[in-house]
Formats: C-alpha cells, sequence, structure tokens
C-alpha cells in the first residue's frame, strides 16, 4: 500500500482560518463555563441526532431494532463527544467544525457495531467450510463446470502461498464471512493492520492465479 | 455481479491505496470534497483506491456524507 497520504499534485485545502460557524464552535469550546456548558449541550443532541440516524441507517445488518439500537446511538453520542472535548485542539479547520465530529460520532458507531458482533457467541472464527466459497463471491452452483477448476486453484494458493496469520485472516474474513472489525477485536488486533494482511495476502493470491493461468489480461479468466 | 467479477475485484490491489488509518484521518475532508464535487478522487487518489477496496471504511464514508448531507431526522 501507498506510504502517507498527501494530496495528489501537491494540492493543499488547510484553511488559514476557520468559517464563522466552525469558530463559534472552537470559540465556545473553549469560552467561560457557561458558554462551554451550553456549547457542549449542543453538541451532544447533534451528535446523538447524527448517531440515530446512522444506526437506523446500518440496522438491516445489525439484527438489533428498538431500545437496544438507541443505547448504541446514546454510548456512541457520549464517546464522541468526549473524544471531541479531548481533540478540540487538533481541528485546523480543513474541514467545517461539524463533518470534523460527525466522523467522530460515525466512527464510534462503527466501533460498537463491531464489538456488537463480537458478543455474538454465532460468530465463528474457527473452522474451515470451504463449500461456502462459491456462495461467497456468488458463483452459480449451476454452473459448477465453469468455475470448478478456479476455485480449486484459489483453495491451493491460499493452502500453499499464504502465511499462518494472512491465512487465517482469510478463512475468518472470506469463509466464515466475520466482519473486519470483529476480527480485529478478536485478535487484538485494529481495522488498518487486518486490512493491510489481506491487502497483501489478495496481491500473493492473484500473482498464483496468473502464474497459473487463471488471469488474462489482467482479469480473472473464465473457463 | 457474477462470481468472476466479484472474485477479480476482490483481488484487485490499487498500489495507492493509503489504508484505513490514513483515510479515516482524512475522511472529514474528503467527504466535502465529494459533497461539493469538488474533485475528491482527483486531489485524493489513494483515499478513493482505499474506499472502492475496503467495505467497513466505505460505510464510515457513506454515513458521513448522509451525516453532512442534511437533517438527521
Amino acid at each position: 500500500m501507498a506510504m502517507p497520504h498527501r494530496p495528489a499534485g501537491g494540492a493543499s485545502i488547510a484553511r488559514l482560518s476557520f468559517d464563522f460557524e466552525s469558530e463559534e464552535w472552537v470559540r465556545a469550546l473553549r469560552g467561560s463555563e457557561a458558554e462551554r456548558q451550553a456549547a457542549v449541550e449542543r453538541l451532544h443532541g447533534l451528535l446523538l441526532r447524527i448517531a440515530r440516524s446512522e444506526v437506523r441507517r446500518r440496522s438491516p445488518r445489525l439484527g438489533i431494532t428498538g431500545p437496544e439500537l438507541d443505547d448504541l446511538a446514546h454510548q456512541a453520542a457520549a464517546d464522541a463527544l468526549l473524544a471531541i472535548t479531548a481533540k478540540i485542539g487538533d481541528f485546523r479547520g480543513e474541514s467545517r467544525f461539524t463533518t470534523w465530529a460527525y466522523r467522530f460520532v460515525i466512527l464510534e458507531v462503527s466501533a460498537k457495531v463491531g464489538r456488537h458482533f463480537w458478543r455474538d457467541p454465532g460468530v465463528r472464527l474457527e473452522g474451515e467450510d470451504w463449500e461456502r466459497l462459491p456462495d461467497r463471491f456468488g458463483f452459480d452452483p449451476a454452473r459448477e463446470a465453469e468455475w470448478r477448476d478456479l476455485l480449486a486453484a484459489l483453495r491451493r494458493a491460499v493452502e500453499e502461498t499464504l502465511t499462518e496469520r494472512q491465512r487465517r485472516i482469510f478463512v475468518a474474513l472470506v469463509l466464515n464471512g466475520i466482519p473486519l472489525d470483529t476480527l480485529a477485536l478478536e485478535l487484538g488486533s485494529n481495522r488498518n493492520a487486518i486490512y493491510k494482511t489481506m491487502f497483501d495476502a489478495r496481491r500473493k493470491l492473484r500473482a498464483a492465479l496468473a502464474a497459473n493461468g487463471y488471469v488474462d489480461d489482467d482479469r480473472v479468466r473464465r473457463s | 455481479m457474477s462470481g468472476w467479477a466479484e472474485l477479480d475485484r476482490f483481488l484487485a490491489t490499487d498500489p495507492r491505496d493509503v489504508g484505513c488509518e490514513e483515510a479515516m484521518a482524512m475522511l472529514h475532508v474528503y467527504v466535502e470534497l465529494v459533497a461539493q464535487d469538488a474533485g475528491a478522487e482527483r486531489r485524493y487518489p489513494g483515499i478513493a483506491a482505499h474506499l472502492r477496496a475496503c467495505g467497513p471504511c466505505s460505510d464510515d464514508f457513506e454515513g458521513l456524507l448522509a451525516a453532512i448531507g442534511g437533517p438527521a431526522d
């Protein structure tokens, strides 16, 4: 993967000063106790509204509803508020203050959803059900003759070219369908590290399939 | 999407991909550029490449884009 990011072509969108609304937020959150308290309450209201909207957006995939969903939104808003007030000095005006703040609450919702699945005893980290591989990629069972060799080659590549950690992560994410954030929690890791491991694994697998004639013109070849 | 296309998408890696940490650190900047149709992908090709490949980060991006797009309720 690429090194730490800089805008292409040296472009910079950093601003020399904040927009008026952002300036007001920062001033109030650093102001007198009364000003700060009023701003904190107002910000909490905004964060809770965004958190509720976000958990509703994700709810079809969560399998939770009602009070538990609202509780998750309240926790996300409260934790985001703490992080924002602690890191207010990090706000540099590269975006509106509210956009910067909303990022915290969206990421809090995301993290709490990962922990929700982590608590789910139905989540399987171990075991390798290779029969699920065709379904994971949406191959049509009626056309097995066309993809059987390709997926057998993919399985061989997983077993022969990946490291033990890469293989374990491939099995958990692809075969067992564990959400990436849940897997990161289970392994005591983080999203970035798991993604990087899979990034390297995906590159190895593509190279192995290409070496065995399953990739033509940079595309996976049909039989 | 057919199995071949999905497998092809899964195996594709973009060397410009900046990874989750870098993409999330700049998400607030990137999402405003997207909302304003102000050349987000041209300015931040590594973040665009990452969001195309990473489901969880793409989901967070969609959530933030919705959050700044209007009233949440």
